[in-house]
């Protein structure tokens, strides 16, 4: 039976497992229990394979990584941000942050699915063959992945600082981890976002100098935009000038930005649009 | 000697705790090591007690055992009260007796927490677990307590792990240690300031130094006083006229001074935070008239608790645990029946056998 599904088929149950697993979260909280338990972790991980193989599927598709158009650029950004959770949460005091991540990449994938148009053409032969290039796309997408994580943990330092500040530590708020605990790993990821963003730009501006016509301005300027906006904001707390609300504030609204820029980027692909890829 | 109690035979528990029995009579039952030994001898005599155990803690003196006779449990309290020398008539009017069932059930509820003084404190497994311990040493164990005592306390770890009943700090200085983990996460590399030397700051002070807090330094208006103090807790004293220079070292300061003005000023603790980066300042404030002054609430990264606010959370934590006992009770009275059914034969040689079971002297809950 399942070797029968589509991409998309994988990529529905994907989100509709997210979404349970957020609902289930958001049910066991309004019970004052946790918010990720056992079931709740399954989902996501169930969730994260069926996405996994939607991707695969697509990928194989289209022979190459799926980052055609804006439907696949969230789906990849979703992912990437749900690999990461994966990693980090087993380290981590992570019972809300696993709450969080299912309901960003439920939004993302549903959004995602929600709107046909973002899946009816993708763009073909963006990478020219070339899998620097593809592998450029790849890195900086999971960059977005990592400042969407780091949007996350930004959230729950928010949410942390409200509770210390209103003097409500008890029910849900004590799911929260501490306040020092959040602002390093939000550190720590905003480290390794940039590194990976500086890496997938470093790659694409060698192919770039060789045939600068290849890429748009406006997509130049908002993936550079984005990336200066975070190198910033990381030169900013090293040297102890962002303290560490506004260190969130910065975190979640450029990851708003961030997302908002996919947009761009799809929209400015050179080559002619041609029909999606395959749907079984 | 007192009519105690009828016909005891079986499984019994009698004792007197913090439910029925003042503080001041508490300290007179409370059985110090040399009496215990004697006592335990004089336990060992009686005919007809096959098996027994006493917990004896600061809050409950209790008597558990298992007899053949119906006045073993009425020797044994005669016993206490001579060696205590304390008048059994008077005894009779703080004792909670129960037996059988009931016994085994109260046990449970012991310790898993929920008859404790501050509801849901862990302490009192280690205790029970600590009678049992030197009842099996003096072997005056056997089959019935052995099985009750194992089963008591997979019971009590059950109730913890699948209820909220140790959610939540109670105690004043327990909530600030908690509020601080909140902040800093661990507490190792936290340093604190005790500004004054009150005696809920000492608590509050010690209840970080037995946390892990990194460092803990005392200024106090008397320096002599800040150095006593300081050399108690193993800390450094600090002059109190360089506290708002030294501000910036700190990530906890506890005051509890008993100033008529504030002693940390906003201005003071705004030019600390110039010298913190992102790590934030943790103030308790246990002082009335307060220390701190209260625009400093106001400040980023810094967090300002007073004494009402730590109230206020012990309270509400409190009133959760409270709300948990229903649920634990659920979880109990099933376990304690269960266990009745598999040692009743062996408590009263066989189901025939049964005592008629003892009425509590007075309502333990």
């Amino acid at each position: 039976m399942f070797a029968n599904f589509a991409d998309r088929t994988w990529l529905w149950l994907a989100a509709e497992f997210y979404l349970v697993g957020f609902l289930l979260g958001t049910w066991s909280l309004l019970r004052g229990g946790k918010p990720l338990n056992v079931a709740t972790y399954f989902l996501i991980v169930a969730g994260y394979v069926m996405q996994l193989t939607g991707l695969y599927l697509r990928g194989l598709a289209v022979g190459g990584c799926p980052l055609g158009n804006t439907f696949e650029l969230f789906q990849f950004t979703a992912w990437s941000a749900i690999s990461l959770y994966l990693v980090v949460g087993v380290t981590f005091r992570t019972s809300l942050l696993g709450y969080f991540t299912s309901c960003l990449a439920a939004v993302l994938t549903l959004v995602s699915l929600a709107i046909p148009a973002w899946d009816s053409t993708r763009s073909s032969g963006i990478f020219g063959n070339n899998p620097w290039i593809e592998f450029h796309a790849a890195l900086a997408l999971f960059s977005y992945g990592v400042f969407g994580l780091l949007a996350l943990t930004a959230l729950m330092l928010q949410l942390r600082n409200y509770s210390l500040k209103n003097k409500r530590i008890g029910g849900w708020f004590s799911f929260l981890p501490s306040l020092f605990d959040l602002d390093q790993i939000s550190g720590r990821l905003l480290v390794f976002g940039v590194v990976l963003l500086t890496a997938a730009l470093t790659v694409g501006s060698v192919h770039w100098v060789q045939n600068t016509a290849t890429v748009h301005w406006p997509k130049l300027l908002t993936t550079v935009s984005v990336w200066a906006c975070y190198a910033i904001a990381l030169v900013l707390r090293i040297r102890g000038q962002l303290g560490a609300r506004r260190f969130a504030w910065t975190a979640i609204i450029l990851f708003t930005l961030a997302l908002l820029t996919l947009g761009v980027v799809d929209a400015n692909r050179r080559n002619p649009a041609t029909p999606a890829a395959s749907r079984k | 000697m007192s009519h105690f109690p009828p016909d005891a035979t079986g499984l019994f528990v009698f004792g007197a705790t913090h439910r029925t029995t003042p503080i001041e009579v508490r300290e007179k039952l409370s059985l110090p090591a040399p009496t215990a030994e004697h006592l335990h001898a004089d336990l060992a005599r009686i005919a007809g007690l096959r098996e027994y155990a006493v917990l004896n803690t600061c809050n409950r003196i209790e008597f558990y055992g298992v007899a053949d006779t119906p006045d073993a449990a009425a020797k044994v309290q005669a016993a206490f009260c001579q060696r205590q020398q304390f008048a059994e008539e008077e005894f009779a009017k703080y004792r909670t007796s129960l037996n059988g069932p009931a016994a085994v059930q109260h046990l449970f509820e012991v310790a898993a927490g929920i008859d404790s003084q501050l509801v849901g404190e862990t302490e009192i497994l280690g205790q029970v677990k600590g009678a049992y311990a030197a009842a099996q040493a003096r072997r005056s164990t056997g089959p019935v307590l052995n099985r009750v005592f194992q089963k008591t306390f997979q019971a009590a770890k059950h109730v913890r792990s699948s209820t909220a009943i140790t959610e939540g700090q109670v105690s004043i200085a327990n909530v600030a240690v908690e509020l601080a983990y909140n902040i800093f996460g661990r507490l190792e590399a936290t340093r604190v300031l005790l500004l004054g030397a009150g005696d809920i700051g000492e608590k509050t002070a010690k209840a970080f130094r037995s946390r892990g807090a990194g460092s803990l330094t005392v200024s106090s208006r008397s320096m002599e006083r800040a150095m006593a103090l300081a050399s108690e807790l193993d800390a450094q004293a600090l002059p109190f006229e360089h506290r708002a220079e030294h501000l910036a070292q700190f990530d906890v300061v506890v005051c509890s001074t008993s100033a008529p003005e504030a002693v940390v000023l906003a201005a003071d603790v705004r030019t600390a935070m110039r010298g913190r980066a992102s790590r934030p300042l943790f103030l308790i404030d246990l002082a009335l008239p307060r220390d701190v002054e209260a625009e400093v609430s106001k400040l980023e990264n810094v967090y300002l608790y007073n004494l009402d606010d730590l109230a206020k959370i012990a309270e509400e934590n409190r009133a959760a645990r409270e709300a948990e006992i229903a649920k634990c009770r659920q979880i109990i009275n099933e376990r304690a029946s269960a266990l009745w059914k598999q040692v009743e034969s062996q408590v009263t040689g066989g189901p025939n056998r049964t005592a008629p079971p003892i009425q509590p002297d007075q309502e333990a809950r």
